[in-house]
């Protein structure tokens, strides 16, 4: 859904370009191609390494390590589960449902989102590339101590 | 030029053979290690063209100085609030914010605004919100849309703080760079 949106907006407004400047819009396209390829190469490898590391998961071995009664060693795996991990929304929170049904508890999928989302390390290549090392390291680091803390307003709010 | 060309696909070439021994070795898993690959080289390739499309035509059209005032050190709450919509308004993965970010610093975004497009980008995408709503429920995707907002921008901070007037300095002429 959201896709079609961006191209809609892409190519109304490379249409607009093109109308206004056909120089500027020839840039435009040789910029953002160059961009792309500029991080395709280490994409590709992130992405089948990714694919890879996935065969090792499934539902039920998420269940066991991060069931109700698995405490804060649970919220901790799933945290770090969520920060190695490098899945899309729409197949981790159908996942993270299931997990739920299967006897997970709400801190750890809590955690698990949350550093999913926040926390890549797997991207850190790429994002060592546009910003260093230690930017990458504070800025991953900071997001997954963060990650406890919406685990216990996920845990508190769900608990009710 | 091979030598280099493979230098640079050595991880995705490694990543393939791992996958292709896998394979031989357990079948299921193999299969779900392809299945999420190929899942996620759809989802790579459908998202990026228009974000890339985007970044160029932004780095054509905008001027600095348009940037500087929206985006730059002294937007204020301004700043803060488009970089939480631009984030959020994105679609894609975390990696496709990074050179959409470097063409921002390179425009004169403040570096705390940069932080949170990137934090907002990473966590409070409107499309991704919907989907969790419907997954994981109003509560749980509400709880978390409310603690995220202040924890970007507190993080954002907290980065800020945390790094050297010289090392920000040195990001943002890589950004240029790039």
């Amino acid at each position: 859904m959201s896709g079609y949106i961006m191209y809609g907006l892409a190519i109304s407004l490379l249409i607009l370009s093109y109308v206004k400047d056909k120089k500027k819009t020839r840039m435009a396209i040789k910029k953002g191609w160059r961009s792309f390829l500029n991080i395709l190469p280490q994409m590709l490898g992130i992405v089948t390494l990714v694919g890879f590391i996935f065969a090792f998961f499934n539902a039920e071995t998420i269940s066991r390590v991060v069931g109700n009664e698995s405490g804060w060693t649970g919220i901790v795996l799933a945290a770090i589960v969520g920060a190695v991990t490098l899945i899309p929304g729409f197949v981790a929170f159908p996942t993270a449902a299931m997990v739920l049904q299967n006897g997970g508890g709400y801190m750890q999928i809590g955690a698990f989102v949350s550093t999913l989302m926040m926390v890549g390390i797997m991207t850190a290549p790429l994002e060592i590339k546009y910003f260093g090392k230690k930017l990458t390291i504070i800025r991953n680091s900071m997001a997954f101590i963060f990650s406890f803390f919406v685990a216990m307003a996920i845990g508190k709010v769900m608990g009710l | 030029m091979i030598k280099k060309v493979l230098n640079q696909y050595k991880l995705f070439i490694g990543a393939i053979i791992a996958i292709v021994v896998l394979s031989f070795l357990n079948q299921e898993m193999g299969q779900r290690a392809i299945g999420m690959t190929t899942f996620s080289f759809k989802e790579m390739f459908t998202v990026l063209p228009p974000v890339f499309l985007l970044l160029g035509l932004l780095d054509v059209w905008v001027p600095r100085d348009l940037m500087v005032t929206f985006m730059g050190e002294k937007s204020g709450l301004k700043g803060v609030l488009l970089a939480i919509f631009l984030g959020s308004a994105a679609a894609g993965p975390l990696y496709g914010a990074f050179p959409v970010a470097a063409v921002l610093m390179k425009k004169g975004a403040r570096f705390s605004n940069i932080l949170i497009f990137i934090g907002a980008w990473s966590t409070t995408k409107i499309p991704m919100f919907l989907f969790e709503m419907a997954a994981l429920g109003r509560t749980f995707a509400l709880t978390r849309l409310m603690i995220n907002i202040p924890g970007i921008i507190i993080i954002a901070i907290l980065v800020e703080k945390m790094l050297k007037k010289e090392e920000i300095t040195e990001i943002y002429e890589n950004a240029s760079k790039i």
